[in-house]
């Protein structure tokens, strides 16, 4: 056990943990945030992404004590229900959802995506979504809802 | 346990429908059908409430059908919105808690919308309460209740004069039967259900404040994890404790027969001591090679139905012009969540309360009840959404393992299982054979059709009382429902084609009642369920999607055969005008070019285009659906990609079209996910796909295809499911599509590039016309 600092979405954290703790363990149970989840603790899902140093990581299987000063997004992080994130509201608005399980892997892995390279094709949007999984299948409006964020933010 | 519905309905005044009048629903209320509305367990007179109106006009619904990310919790405050005709905002559902809903057994069949939309349960309890006040507002206006017009919770009479819900209450209680003929608004006049009303989970869930049962954390909550057993049916021989002991934060480690699970302080620590700890398992059972499985499954003994027999389909296939057989295979399938399942249990002395995200929370109460021995009455079960299911995944086995690890140290603990855990012990989606025979005369009309299926069956939803049908209950001793060889009787009762067994076009007759949807009057479906070596569960669309895989393909063998459009040969044999109605609507909508397939071509690589239809009757009457597949076939590759889909969808009068056309195109490419590349796999031993690289799933790169969803509306009649229609025809409008674009029929799904590839290329006798 060790005194871990972290800084998330802003705010200072201290935990004491294990170090080889994965990430996603100190965010969701000793932080009780929500965004990042458990889907398969093997990096082949999506669901515990969060950002980190600009990228979107697999927090699921990244040691807490590898994440250093660097600030961690989660998708809590990006915006608030009153006040939403561009991205999220063009989820919103386009009802990208059904279980929503996986939106934090979508959400974010595309705003890091377009945070990179702003003019991104479809293409180069759906490659950054290569290892995202949605079993509910709401591809068709999540593509749809970030080629909008995508469209808006380029003017 | 701090909130009970009877503390909840203590307000200073209410009205409330409930179902103490028994008598006046009869057997609506009470039914005991596998779907409907079940007795409760705890006082019927406190519980079996639907909707309280409290004095300050708010109004609190009681639902015992919940939102997996259907969009039910919506739909349903629709409902309740427009029924009692108050503003959206004020209807509040409260869904599936067992201390406070109605036992409507499992969500699950499509059946949410049929149980609670039509002229019973919630939406009768809401035109209950609408009449009621409405009467009451008659009396104290002094005006006949036919005058009187109701807006947003505010009753107007013809004088002008107002009153409101909260001022009819008061202070006051009223306790109001449900009413059978208390009357449902008209559609026509509908002005909140009927409306794309945005759902109402999503802002929480884009901004990352949604509460999933994964986020559930009550006080002094540990972890919990479970061991399964390495090969299927391995039994414990010993387990080393002390291979454990030293980890941190380590709190006990349990053993119930079977069943081997640890507690820790955190989760990681959890995790750690599940992999580290050392139990010697027996050798499991030698399973059948998948290589032959499909041949295997049919020398099995099996317990047989036959659901319609003409008994004259040998005469007329002996006579017909051409007689056509063909053998379709589907696979084992797996529900698959993103999220691997999760609950929490807060089990103390002799009380427990679980959070989890099963479909059936009251029938999880009574297991849970039952395998911790506890009173009925002790047990609380309150439904938190998981990842999505599509059926039963390991919802309900999890919160099991939740309940027995908390039972053991009387703390709080959650369980998440891990991927591999939730994948090669769910229940899976029935594998199944089907031989199809048809007899065609020289007009080109389908003379005789017969069917024959074999569908694997192990355990299942555990229901009220079966635990051993999920891998916890069977761990812990309790056995699986498995079938019992017999062999079929004559059938006896009119068609019931809730497995889509009997293909669309036969006359369906049984005595003098002809249920089906079409006019081929020589038919025959004879069932065989086998034991299956794996757990097997209902998977959206179970059975019914392969069923209509092996009709709705086998129908176009037959359209080819007599080179006749796959069109024009449906219609000639459907008599069902909603099937009918829906084939000309994705037809016209699809710009369907009238032509027999396969499309000509001499094209031998490069990439090929072809497009396949395919309809259903869902369950023979719940939901009408034609889906027109486009595809591109790369003939090196044997990729095939799908451009375009479109779909006609009649499910009646539509509650929310938004909401549908979200279900449809999600269906859709779960479809095509499950047609292309999904199956489960095993060794000699063991199941070998139990993560996303052994497992193939579509991820969120694939090219998406354009989906138009064609509603087709209808307003007077029942409203219908709509969750499981579109998914049904997903593999057979591919497959048609893939033999339109190359000319050769894939029999067995899923259509992998391999298979696709090898077909092409060395192509297989086809099947033998006679």
């Amino acid at each position: 056990m060790s005194r871990i600092s972290l800084k998330v979405n802003g705010q200072q954290h201290r935990v004491e943990t294990d170090p080889s703790t994965p990430l996603l363990f100190v965010l969701s149970d000793d932080l009780g945030l929500r965004g990042p989840k458990l889907g398969c603790g093997m990096a082949q899902c999506g669901s515990c992404m969060v950002i980190l140093r600009g990228q979107a990581v697999r927090s699921c299987v990244m040691p807490v004590s590898s994440v250093g000063n660097d600030e961690i997004t989660t998708l809590e992080g990006l915006g608030t229900p009153e006040k939403p994130h561009p991205i999220q509201q063009a989820f919103i608005d386009e009802g990208a959802a059904q279980c929503g399980f996986c939106l934090n892997g979508v959400i974010l892995s595309a705003k890091a995506a377009l945070d990179e390279k702003p003019h991104a094709s479809d293409d180069e949007i759906r490659q950054a979504l290569g290892g995202v999984l949605c079993r509910c299948f709401a591809h068709v409006r999540m593509l749809r809802a970030i080629r909008k964020y995508a469209d808006a933010r380029k003017v | 346990m701090s909130v009970s519905r009877r503390d909840f309905l203590k307000t200073s005044g209410a009205l409330v429908v409930s179902f103490s009048a028994a008598s006046l629903f009869g057997s609506y209320a009470l039914g005991q059908g596998p779907f409907d509305t079940h007795r409760s367990h705890i006082d019927p007179a406190q519980l079996d409430s639907w909707i309280a109106v409290s004095a300050d006009g708010t109004v609190t619904a009681f639902s015992g059908k919940c939102d997996f990310g259907q969009g039910m919790l919506t739909v349903q405050t629709q409902l309740v919105a427009e029924e009692l005709c108050v503003p959206l905002q004020s209807v509040k559902v409260v869904q599936c808690d067992t201390a406070m809903c109605p036992d409507q057994g499992t969500t699950s069949g499509s059946q949410s919308t049929p149980t609670n939309f039509n002229l019973r349960n919630l939406a009768q309890a809401a035109a209950t309460a609408r009449e009621a006040l409405v009467g009451m507002a008659a009396k104290q206006l002094n005006e006949s209740a036919n005058q009187l017009t109701v807006a947003d919770g505010v009753i107007t009479g013809k004088s002008g004069r107002r009153v409101t819900y909260a001022q009819l209450i008061g202070s006051k209680r009223f306790d109001v039967p449900l009413n059978a003929a208390a009357k449902r608004r008209s559609p026509y006049r509908w002005t909140v259900l009927g409306k794309s009303v945005p759902s109402l989970d999503r802002v929480a869930l884009m901004t990352g404040q949604y509460e999933f049962v994964h986020n559930i954390h009550v006080p002094g909550m540990l972890h919990g994890r479970v061991v399964r057993p390495p090969e299927v049916g391995a039994i414990v021989s010993s387990v080393d404790e002390n291979s454990v002991r030293g980890i941190p934060g380590f709190i006990k480690l349990v053993v119930r027969k079977n069943f081997v699970g640890v507690v820790a302080e955190k989760q990681s620590q959890a995790i750690q001591a599940a992999r580290q700890l050392k139990v010697d398992w027996g050798p499991g059972r030698k399973l059948s090679p998948q290589a032959s499985f499909f041949e295997t499954m049919r020398m099995q003994p099996s317990e047989d139905s036959l659901l319609v027999d003409s008994k004259d389909v040998e005469d007329h296939l002996s006579r017909a012009t051409t007689v056509l057989r063909a053998t379709y295979s589907y696979p084992y399938q797996m529900h698959g969540s993103v999220g691997t399942s999760c609950a929490v249990a807060d089990v103390k002395g002799d009380r427990a309360t679980i959070w989890s995200a099963t479909q059936s929370v009251y029938p999880t109460h009574s297991i849970v009840a039952k395998i911790l021995a506890l009173p009925l009455d002790n047990v609380r079960v309150i439904y938190v959404r998981g990842s999505g299911c599509y059926g039963l995944n390991g919802a309900d086995t999890v919160s099991l393992d939740a309940a027995l690890l908390s039972h053991a140290v009387g703390r709080p603990v959650r369980v998440q299982l891990s991927r591999q855990d939730e994948m090669a012990w769910e229940n899976f989606g029935a594998a199944c054979v089907i031989d199809q025979r048809a007899g065609i005369d020289q007009s080109g009309t389908i003379v005789a059709w017969a069917c024959e299926n074999w569908q694997t069956s192990r355990g299942g939803r555990p229901g009220y009382d079966q635990p051993g049908n999920v891998i916890t209950g069977t761990l812990l001793g309790y056995e699986p429902e498995t079938i019992t060889p017999q062999a079929a009787t004559a059938p006896k009762e009119q068609v019931r084609n809730r497995s889509n067994a009997v293909p669309s076009y036969f006359a369906g007759c049984v005595g003098d009642q002809c249920a089906g949807g079409g006019n081929i009057r020589s038919e025959r479906v004879l069932t065989h369920e086998v034991d299956s070596q794996f757990f097997t569960g209902p998977l959206r669309s179970p059975l019914r999607l392969q069923n209509t895989f092996a009709h709705e393909c086998f129908m176009d063998e037959i359209a080819a055969q007599i080179k006749t459009d796959p069109v024009s040969l449906r219609l000639k044999h459907l008599r069902d005008e909603r099937v009918i109605d829906v084939v000309k609507a994705a037809a016209k909508a699809a710009g369907w070019e009238s032509r027999p397939s396969p499309k000509p071509s001499t094209q031998r690589s490069g990439t090929v285009s072809g497009r396949g239809i395919a309809c259903v009757a869902y369950e023979g009457s719940n939901g009408y659906a034609a889906l027109v597949a486009e595809v591109d076939v790369d003939l090196t590759s044997g990729q095939v990609h799908a451009t375009r889909f479109v779909v006609a969808i009649d499910a009646g009068p539509i509650s929310n079209p938004d909401g549908l056309r979200n279900q449809t195109e999600g269906g859709i490419l779960q479809g095509m996910s499950r047609a292309l590349g999904e199956r489960v796999t095993w060794d000699s031993r063991k199941v070998t796909s139990f993560d996303w690289e052994t497992y193939n799933s579509l991820y969120l790169d694939l090219a998406a295809p354009k989906i138009d969803v064609v509603i087709v509306d209808r307003i007077n009649v029942p409203a219908l499911g709509a969750g499981e229609t579109a998914i049904t025809l997903v593999a057979a409008s591919l497959g048609n599509a893939i033999f339109d674009a190359t000319g050769m029929r894939l029999r067995e799904a899923p259509f992998t590039a391999d298979r696709v590839r090898a077909a092409f290329h060395a192509p297989a006798s086809p099947e033998k016309a006679s």
